[in-house]
């Protein structure tokens, strides 16, 4: 999204602000909610802390529970593993579920190199991947577009022509387009919310039964999950499935959570694979004021509140993982210095995102700590650092007086897929002796 | 490797399970080399942690404050709150529920869970036992009439947990209608208390289902439209006393 279009912005606002007042809503309701905070982030603290014991227990109990656990380092690692599992059954297509992990991977990209097809079975997403787009919002891949543009992406690669741009009857569309999908497909693709190391039993939260079918309709089941995603025990699940429901969608209870523990007879999947995913977790691990960003639950709640993506949106973080905690969790997981050095500095700390985080993670702090860590800012910054520093400062740089301020900075790495805005022409100063307020 | 563990959508009885000698990808051979350097990094990263686990602080309310009829209420107001319909009715009266339910659905063949008790099964709609049907043919069936393991009042909730009273899970996702039947004593205050109810079935390694509502998805323009791919219509049958 561009910050110079006034329809996207204003999109982007009545979204985010309708998904606050639902979230605050169902918040205010529960009066142990600081409570199920601090559990939250002590329950993430202390699986962090012991991350090893407890993935080798999680493989233990899937195993046990006739289920496979595979290791991947990295991207490329997993995408060969689950492309393997899937030639090796003979498919050419498999369903997916909504899941930033395998977009992190870039999984639809890697299976389609070696001819097979992921479709894509939330509407969101399934409306990213018809428009060859990007997803912009952790919860609402699609928040940037409208219901016309989504009504001709289904019309051009759909073929459903005659649709109007009704919700309702673009939902129902998807609805009868993916059910074939459904029932024909051999294999299902899944992330996981949880994965509990005591029982083995591993979650999909979701909304549209598009999780429940792909996780239980296809005979072969796949599962990538992050490692920071183990829950100790059982019990926590009373913590998450509280803090997680109503920081995301704002509701009580998302409509539907499947947890399921290896296979079961004659119930679901007779095959089941979970991969267990590094990428860049274990380097955010070894920083131990970084690790925080560890005990993201993906809720996006940071994203709604924060000023600074409500203006640049999704896009702007050049990642799966936007908002506040893409700007702390991107640059660690690709490692620095990396190529997503200056997102901690794409903050204001105005502190906003740390309020409303489920797990208390102090996001702000862990901005301040990255920017050292990342060494200076990008030149754009520093010298929009130095011009508002003070008025004078400001006021030369609007008067055309400072070199770069109108005319960008060639080695910014910050401008490259950005703009740097020119200061308005006419100072603050001038302006009230102008209209006198 | 092609032939183990495959199997048609159409075949459910043909699942292979996964055969512990499935090549290539089990522990101890071509991920044995990643399984030791994740957990390697993952010493390196932590190695001045105690391997101790921390003790949680747990200072949040395990059990609801309502108790009694105020439960099944609550209950009974939240799941109307995600428009779904709850039905409160008396011991005797989930069968000619059904029936009306149906008609007022349009369906006129409905699959039943196989624990579904005899005095909920109503005459004058086709009901199809569940004898290992296959999901195109779910697929083409009106409604499913199921049991549940428990509910949550405070959410709004039911939960399916894979007996024979809730039915296998595809059972009450294909058909388009679930009439979901839950007995006053089967409803608890919060999700805690769900959870520690829940403990054995998820320990014995049975698949658990949560259901708040007809799916939903809001994914357009952030406006809400009811069903998506699970049952469109969500039927909860309260039944006291």
């Amino acid at each position: 999204m561009k910050v110079g279009d006034p329809q996207l912005r204003r999109n982007l606002r009545a979204a985010t602000r309708g998904i606050r007042q639902k979230r605050n809503a169902v918040v205010a309701e529960v009066e142990d909610w600081e409570e199920l905070r601090v559990a939250g982030e002590a329950i993430k603290r202390d699986a962090m802390g012991r991350l090893d014991v407890l993935l080798e227990q999680l493989e233990d109990a899937v195993t046990r529970a006739g289920g496979k656990v595979h290791w991947a380092r990295d991207a490329v690692e997993a995408n060969a593993v689950i492309g393997d599992l899937v030639a090796g059954h003979d498919a050419r297509e498999v369903v997916k579920v909504k899941s930033l992990t395998t977009d992190e991977i870039e999984l639809n990209q890697a299976l389609e190199r070696r001819g097979i097809t992921a479709i894509e079975t939330d509407l969101a997403e399934l409306i990213v991947q018809l428009s060859d787009d990007w997803p912009s919002h952790i919860l609402v891949p699609a928040i940037h577009r409208n219901r016309s543009e989504i009504r001709d992406v289904f019309a051009r690669e759909l073929g459903l022509e005659g649709l109007s741009d009704d919700p309702e009857e673009l939902t129902d569309a998807a609805r009868r387009h993916l059910r074939q999908a459904f029932l024909r497909a051999r294999v299902g693709v899944s992330g996981a919310n949880f994965g509990i190391a005591e029982t083995g039993t591993v979650g999909v939260v979701e909304s549209e039964g598009n999780g429940r079918m792909c996780t239980t309709l296809p005979p072969v089941l796949i599962t990538v999950m992050g490692i920071e995603k183990v829950l100790p025990a059982w019990r926590d699940l009373e913590v998450f499935l509280q803090l997680l429901p109503r920081s995301s969608t704002g509701e009580r209870m998302n409509p539907y959570t499947s947890l399921w523990t290896g296979v079961s007879e004659d119930d679901g999947p007779g095959e089941f694979h979970l991969v267990l995913l590094d990428n860049g977790r274990t380097r955010v691990l070894a920083d131990e004021v970084g690790r925080d960003a560890l005990h993201c639950i993906r809720c996006s709640a940071c994203l709604n509140v924060c000023p600074v993506y409500e203006r640049v949106g999704g896009h702007a973080y050049g990642s799966i993982y936007p908002g506040p905690i893409g700007a702390i969790l991107t640059p660690q997981l690709r490692g620095i210095p990396g190529d997503a050095d200056e997102l901690p500095w794409a903050s204001s700390l105005c502190g906003a995102c740390a309020d409303v985080c489920p797990v208390k993670i102090d996001i702000p702090r862990l901005l301040v700590h990255l920017r050292s860590r990342v060494g200076g800012s990008d030149p754009a910054l520093r010298l929009m650092g130095w011009a508002m520093a003070g008025r004078r400062r400001f006021e030369a740089a609007q008067l055309g007086r400072v070199p770069g301020m109108r005319t960008g900075i060639g080695l910014s790495a910050w401008t490259k897929g950005r703009d740097l805005p020119p200061p308005p022409r006419e100072t603050f100063r001038q302006w009230w002796r102008r209209t006198r307020g | 490797m092609a032939s183990r563990g495959r199997a048609s959508p159409d075949h459910p009885d043909s699942r292979g399970r996964a055969s512990p000698d499935h090549p290539g990808n089990g522990r101890g051979t071509g991920s044995s080399t990643a399984r030791a350097a994740v957990l390697g990094r993952i010493r390196a990263a932590t190695r001045t942690e105690a391997a101790q686990p921390m003790t949680v602080p747990r200072d949040y309310a395990t059990r609801s404050p309502l108790a009694g009829p105020a439960v099944t209420d609550r209950f009974a107001e939240r799941v109307a709150e995600y428009r779904a319909s709850v039905h409160r009715i008396a011991p005797g009266e989930v069968a000619e529920r059904v029936v009306v339910l149906a008609r007022e659905r349009s369906a006129r063949r409905i699959v039943v869970a196989p624990g579904v008790p005899e005095d909920w099964r109503p005459d004058g709609i086709e009901l199809v036992a569940d004898r290992s049907l296959a999901s195109s043919v779910l697929d083409g069936i009106d409604g499913v009439l199921s049991g549940c393991a428990l509910a949550i009042a405070e959410t709004g909730t039911i939960v399916l947990d894979g007996t024979a009273r809730s039915g296998r899970r595809a059972l009450t996702l294909v058909p388009d209608w679930h009439a979901c039947v839950v007995s006053a004593d089967q409803v608890v205050g919060s999700v805690p208390e769900a959870i520690a109810g829940l403990r054995e079935a998820a320990t014995a390694g049975r698949p658990l289902t949560f259901v708040s509502g007809p799916s939903a998805t809001s994914d357009i323009e952030l406006r809400r439209v009811e069903g998506v791919h699970g049952p469109r219509r969500l039927d909860v049958l309260l039944v006291e006393g």
